[in-house]
């Protein structure tokens, strides 16, 4: 082998590779090799290194310098100066916000040193795409200690005693589940993993898959030894195509390596595994419409019992669990469950990902212990909300979880904490909001989400969504009346509690919480039809107050109607009948001059006679009304 | 590719160790190899390529190769430092080739200092 003096791993995940890092890489390779220095420094490509927000991103060892937004013409500049010279390239170097200040390494950025890698350890330290080097980081050997030195009841009890819950989303503890399917008896028996990653902003599993395959793998083998299975699915959308290649080259390479297939490891234990590609609807997500569509069938969900760990796959007995439970299980063989306890609280054990994104600043992947309070991961981690916007709420679990706000951010990230204010832990996406969202329009997306997702086969999902839906959008096009959040919380409740799986059964979730923690937006939307943020377009005015207005004409310039007048040093104001709502004027406004009124005020101003009139009318909602 | 054995699996994580002690930390010695315009000028791309050949030869995997700028003792290159874990660093001047292939065994290898190329212990203190 090679001996190189650095390594640099370019970040090759899905974020990075639309930032062009596949071009770069081309680029730092020839430039490598024109300077003579191809055989001394080493590019490899990894899976996603999780700080997506700032990519192309890259890390150069031995100095464990990290670069972000790397482009083409950067290239010369770093090889020259860094390969070269030696000298890190400081304008490339992460700036925290607010500090502007170059901090070059990985271990001094909060966003990488807070963070405990676990499921993520290989993330960025690994190529995805070579057995050898997930070998060399303890690849393989939490197998073979399974499969040579312990009993199917040993696995399980480790297990059961690091208290590791499925990480897909309810949170099922995972040794119990393998238990229950080794109990039974049956002469075929599966092991599934769920790769259907469909929460909006969530992109926990596609980043482990495409990072570390291996690691799916080898749990999916120690699983099938637990519970006697030889045959295994991994169940992938196919818009993930960066996971399915790498998951399919790495399940070639450990066939060909005697890690799949017959007698692996010489144990004479078997086990093949295939990729069945799904076609992204969110419902086969869900366990039994998951495997019904791997059977060929259309992905719709049945009652249970009987559970899939009797009757699964093909009416066997199986086991489902999620990439990232899957992830975390070599490390539970090998470093023993005390040691997986050692982080987390007492019911909710280890560490969990978290895909971060909406109004934060380090939008990215992240792995945290368990029990960390939410407040730690937004400012901390996440680097709080930028543009000197206000945090409003912090959304979890996807369109199965809820809206958590301001007062209750010092909520520890457990199974039930989070479960007490209305949301779940779910799959991991985190979309933090700022003052800029209405909460009823967010319950909306959600709802339209889940409406257009429910499989149809339940009445009160595929009818409850849907109505709830309705009454949703009459709320935010100025036609709710009294006694529509009523009616809205009953139709949740109903819901929720008829409803035939998972998905019909947390729906109503974003529209529970939005109701509990923000009832007075729903309150001003029907009652003042007064749209506070201006989202819904038809319940807000757009006007200046002249007062405020120092007149820099940056409205004026953002403005794509040209609806706002005024000279310098002469205030501003809006023109109604060309103003379409877009809030671009708000957004843009330094002095806070920008003010949004209830519709009323917008159908007065446009009725009224001359400016003149025009002018005292917003002064006098001003001193009325304000905001 | 063969079918691994429980041994071999082992065996792979040794060879790779060196690339990954690279990349996790945990590396016994680190040489920086002083590059700044003095220093190639002088031929430190030759000391350079000779230590990288050195290390793969004698297939050590817990020491790490970095180059830095200007050592600010431009007459005296080529120059390096040698950093022993737990020890204090030394600067060697006036490298070559076989200088410097001297010092990875000597000192790197054996922990002796090369006194006929070494300059100075320690370093400037950095306010």
């Amino acid at each position: 082998m090679e001996k190189y003096r650095a390594s640099v791993m370019l970040c090759g995940g899905t974020g990075c590779i639309a930032g062009g890092s596949l071009k770069v890489k081309n680029a730092l390779d020839a430039e490598l090799k024109n300077r003579g220095l191809e055989n001394e420094i080493n590019v490899v490509l990894t899976g996603c290194n999780g700080f997506c927000a700032e990519g192309p991103v890259m890390t150069v060892y031995p100095e464990d310098i990290f670069y972000e937004k790397v482009t083409l013409n950067d290239v010369p500049l770093i090889v020259e100066e860094h390969f070269i010279k030696g000298r890190p390239v400081e304008k490339l170097m992460y700036k925290e916000p607010l500090k502007k200040q170059p901090i070059p390494l990985m271990k001094e950025i909060p966003f990488f040193s807070l963070q405990v890698l676990r499921a993520l350890r290989n993330k960025g330290l690994v190529d995805a795409e070579k057995i050898e080097e997930y070998i060399a980081r303890d690849g393989y050997q939490a197998a073979a200690k399974a499969l040579t030195e312990m009993t199917p009841a040993q696995i399980i009890d480790e297990l059961k005693r690091s208290g590791l819950r499925g990480r897909g989303g309810a949170g099922f503890p995972t040794g119990m589940k393998w238990e229950l399917c080794a109990r039974v008896q049956g002469d075929q028996k599966f092991i599934l993993c769920n790769g259907d990653e469909g929460d909006p902003g969530a992109f926990m599993d596609r980043s482990v898959m495409e990072a570390d395959p291996h690691v799916v793998l080898e749990g999916m083998i120690i699983g099938a030894k637990a519970i006697g299975a030889d045959k295994g699915y991994i169940y992938v959308r196919a818009e993930y195509p960066l996971a399915v290649h790498r998951l399919q080259l790495a399940i070639n390479q450990a066939k060909e390596n005697g890690l799949l297939g017959n007698n692996i490891l010489g144990t004479g234990f078997n086990l093949d595994i295939e990729i069945y590609l799904g076609a992204g609807a969110f419902v086969c997500g869900e366990e039994t419409a998951l495997m019904r569509s791997i059977e060929g069938k259309r992905g719709m969900p049945r009652p249970r019992p009987p559970f899939p760990a009797q009757k699964g796959l093909w009416d066997k007995p199986s086991v489902l669990n999620n990439v990232e439970t899957y992830a975390n299980i070599p490390q539970i063989i090998l470093n023993g469950s005390d040691w997986y306890r050692s982080l987390g609280t007492e019911k909710s054990t280890g560490t969990k990902v978290f895909a971060l994104s909406g109004a934060i600043s380090n939008i990215g992947l992240i792995e945290v212990p368990m029990g960390i309070p939410l407040r730690k991961i937004i400012y901390d981690i996440g680097g709080g909300v930028p543009k000197g916007r206000k945090f409003k709420a912090v959304q979890l679990g996807g369109p199965s979880g809820g809206c958590i706000p301001e007062h209750l951010l010092d909520t520890p990230v457990t199974y039930e904490d989070i479960v007490q204010t209305g949301a779940i832990v779910g799959s991991g996406g985190m979309v933090v909001m700022n003052d800029l969202n209405c909460m009823v329009s967010v319950a909306k997306f959600f709802l339209e989400f889940t409406a257009e997702e429910s499989c149809g086969k339940c009445p009160p999902c595929r009818i409850g969504t849907t109505v709830m839906l309705d009454l949703l959008t009459k709320i935010t096009e100025g036609n709710g009346k009294d006694g529509d959040i009523e009616l809205l919380g009953d139709m949740a409740l109903d819901i929720i509690a008829t409803s035939l799986c998972g998905l019909g059964q947390t729906a109503p979730n974003p529209v529970l919480t939005t109701i509990k923690y923000f009832k007075q937006e729903y309150e001003s939307h029907i009652y003042e039809k007064w749209c506070k943020t201006g989202v819904c377009k038809d319940l807000c005015t757009f006007y200046i107050d002249e007062e405020k207005c120092k007149a820099c004409g940056v409205c004026k310039r953002v403005c794509p109607q040209k609806a706002v007048t005024g000279e310098k040093k002469v205030p501003h104001h809006i023109d109604q009948s060309l103003c379409i709502q877009c809030r671009s004027c708000y957004e843009a406004c330094k002095f806070d001059s920008v003010k949004i009124g209830p519709r009323s005020m917008r159908d007065e101003l446009l009725n009224l006679p001359d400016q003149e009139a025009l002018k005292n009318k917003q002064l006098e909602a001003l001193a009325g009304k304000g905001e | 590719m063969a079918r691994l054995t429980i041994e071999d699996l082992k065996k792979i994580k040794e060879d790779y160790k060196a690339m990954l002690t690279l990349r996790e930390g945990g590396y016994r010695a680190k040489i920086t190899v002083h590059m700044g315009t003095c220093g190639i000028a002088a031929g430190a791309r030759k000391v350079m390529e000779a230590l990288l050949d050195e290390i793969n030869t004698s297939n050590v995997k817990d020491v790490i190769v970095t180059t830095s700028g200007c050592a600010g003792l431009c007459s005296k290159e080529p120059m390096a430092t040698v950093e022993m874990i737990n020890e204090a660093p030394v600067k060697y001047v006036q490298l070559n080739d076989e200088k410097i292939r001297k010092i990875f065994k000597e000192h790197v290898l054996n922990g002796r200092i090369v006194q006929d190329s070494a300059l100075v212990m320690g370093s400037e203190t950095a306010y």
